[in-house]
């Protein structure tokens, strides 16, 4: 498996796909490697989290392979892919908790329905997912009385409570205080050294995503315009790429979208 | 001229379309329902609670005035032919073959419907539907299932007990108001109210309950995952249901005289 030192366990071959008109990926590669932490980032409505539901076979792509294992997963039938989901985890951008049911009930959602653990059991392994995220006191809330933060680290405890291999993250930091974002920032590195998981972590947020990434993707208009590890990244030469890291208004990426000539519509003439 | 056509004919095939794909989501929610009846019933309980705590208030302050306007109405013709003695049974039949389950039926539309459709609009909305299906638990099974057949459950007891009210509604104005003899309101309707009678407001009520649940978490399955879309869900439900339920119900009359 491993070619040329690389272990890859999620492996994406020149992938398309378009929501109606328009094109999202344009023969998109990427590969994940195994234990690792892997960044991909990009522009807002790039399709970042598109990619996550391509690759957990919630959108099918038009063309190309995902290869989980070896295994594409394009090719799955149903059972098998819901076979295959329970190796990941998954942290929604927003948390994605379920309204109805309390922190504690929550974290156990996946235990229930996929398991036939005694009670005692249960609760066992929930208290320490919660204890792991630091909030094993706050079981009984329910979600509405969480703050974002406290939201994104009981779904973290419920992508986790069913040992995944693979974690994936969406936007973990966005909208977060620096206070919460250094929490979740540690959680996901700690989990990554001590359980050997491996993580994707998808983002917009430069700086707190480089500091924890073994490996960075940079996507821009359907496909991967730059990679490598985060001080690789830094010295490409590439603008779109310079632009994207240093967060400048206007480049490459241009700061006007398209339309007619400011003059002249300001002058209305046609 | 063209291209209202056009319009007309775009209208109609975006109504076939889900017509169609409303269908495949009911025949798949029926597939599921037997075996989530057996194994999941805890489920369908919570729904059934949920939805009857949502409705009951509103089903018996309707179903009461409801009554009572039967109760002058029919009097008032009644006494006319010198035929009040027969109120019970005319109420009666009103209310079990047609009033009351139509009636019924637009209330929970808009009061249980509505509630359905928000709440799974909002699960898809927020992504918790999505986080389901990674946790690799289907949330048509374990959301739209339940859901569905706490709504089917529900509707024909809340039509039972908003009849009850009903012609309790009316026993108040015609007898305690207008005079009308107790004993006759009430014997009157033995030889009269035949049992073909009753069925035909229990297929209704039953065909109605399925019409409006599917509907509903139809609507707030396929919802626009934004609050717009989860909005434009909950009116979608409530104006489709009443169509589908009168257009239904003329129907099963037909069937059925
Ligand atoms: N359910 C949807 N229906 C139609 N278009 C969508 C839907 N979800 C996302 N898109 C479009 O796909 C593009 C990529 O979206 P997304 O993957 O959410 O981007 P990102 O996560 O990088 O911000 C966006 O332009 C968005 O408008
Ligand atoms: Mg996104």
């Amino acid at each position: 498996m491993a070619e040329n030192g690389r272990d890859n366990i999620i492996l994406i071959e020149d992938l398309y796909y378009s929501r109606g008109q328009k094109r999202i990926f344009n023969g998109l590669d990427i590969a994940f490697q195994r234990g690792k932490i892997t960044a991909v980032m990009g522009p807002s409505g790039t399709g970042k989290t598109t990619l996550l539901r391509l690759i957990t076979g919630q959108l099918v792509p038009e063309r190309g392979r995902i290869l989980i294992d070896g295994q594409d997963i394009t090719a799955l039938q149903r059972n098998e892919l819901y076979e295959l989901r329970k190796r990941f985890g998954m942290l929604f951008q927003n948390g994605a908790l379920l309204t109805d049911l309390s922190v504690f009930e929550n974290v156990a959602f996946p235990l229930r329905e996929h398991t036939k653990l005694p009670e005692r059991l249960i609760k066992h392994i929930v208290l320490t997912k919660l204890h792991a995220v630091g909030l094993r006191g706050a079981a009984e809330l329910v979600p509405s009385e969480l703050s974002g933060g406290m939201a994104r680290r009981v779904a973290l405890a419920r992508a986790m409570v069913m040992d995944p291999d693979i974690l994936i993250y969406d936007e973990p930091f966005t909208g977060l205080d620096p206070i919460s974002l250094g929490v979740v920032l540690r959680l996901i590195k700690r989990l990554n050294d001590s359980l050997g998981i491996t993580s994707i972590v998808v983002s917009h947020d430069v700086e707190e995503t480089s500091s924890i990434a073994d490996e960075s993707y940079l996507i821009s208009e359907g496909q991967v315009v730059a990679s490598g590890t985060p001080s690789e990244l830094k010295t490409h030469g590439n603008a779109v790429v310079q632009q994207f890291l240093s967060g400048m208004a206007d480049g490459p990426v241009p700061f006007h979208y398209p339309g007619r000539d400011y003059k002249d519509q300001l002058l209305d003439r046609d | 001229m063209n291209r209202l056509i056009q319009d007309l004919w775009y209208a109609f095939r975006n109504f076939l379309e889900t017509f169609g794909a409303m269908q495949l989501f009911l025949l798949r929610i029926l597939a599921y329902s037997p075996k989530t009846l057996l194994t999941r019933f805890r489920l369908i309980a919570h729904e059934i609670y949920a939805i009857g705590a949502m409705s009951l208030v509103i089903i018996l302050i309707c179903g009461l005035f409801v009554g009572m306007v039967l109760g002058l109405q029919g009097y008032d013709t009644l006494a006319q032919f010198g035929a009040e003695e027969g109120l019970g049974t005319a109420v009666a039949l009103s209310l079990l073959k047609e009033l009351g389950p139509v009636l019924t039926a637009l209330l929970f539309a808009g009061r249980a419907g509505t509630a359905l459709a928000a709440e799974i609009g909002l699960m898809r909305a927020t992504d918790q539907l999505s986080a389901m299906e990674l946790m690799a638990v289907d949330p048509i099974r374990r959301v739209v299932v339940p859901h569905f057949l706490g709504g089917v459950i529900s509707l024909p007891l809340l039509t039972a007990i908003f009849n009850m009210v009903a012609l309790f509604g009316a026993y108040i104005i015609g007898v305690s108001l207008m005079g009308v003899d107790s004993g006759a309101f009430w014997s009157q309707m033995r030889p009269y109210v035949e049992v073909a009678d009753v069925m035909e407001g229990v297929v209704k009520s039953i065909v109605f309950g399925v019409a409006v649940s599917v509907l509903a978490v139809f609507e707030g399955y396929n919802a626009y995952p934004t609050a717009e879309g989860v909005s434009r869900a909950t009116t979608r439900t409530v104006v489709i249901s009443a169509i589908v339920v009168l257009i239904l119900d003329f129907m099963i009359t037909a069937i059925l005289i």
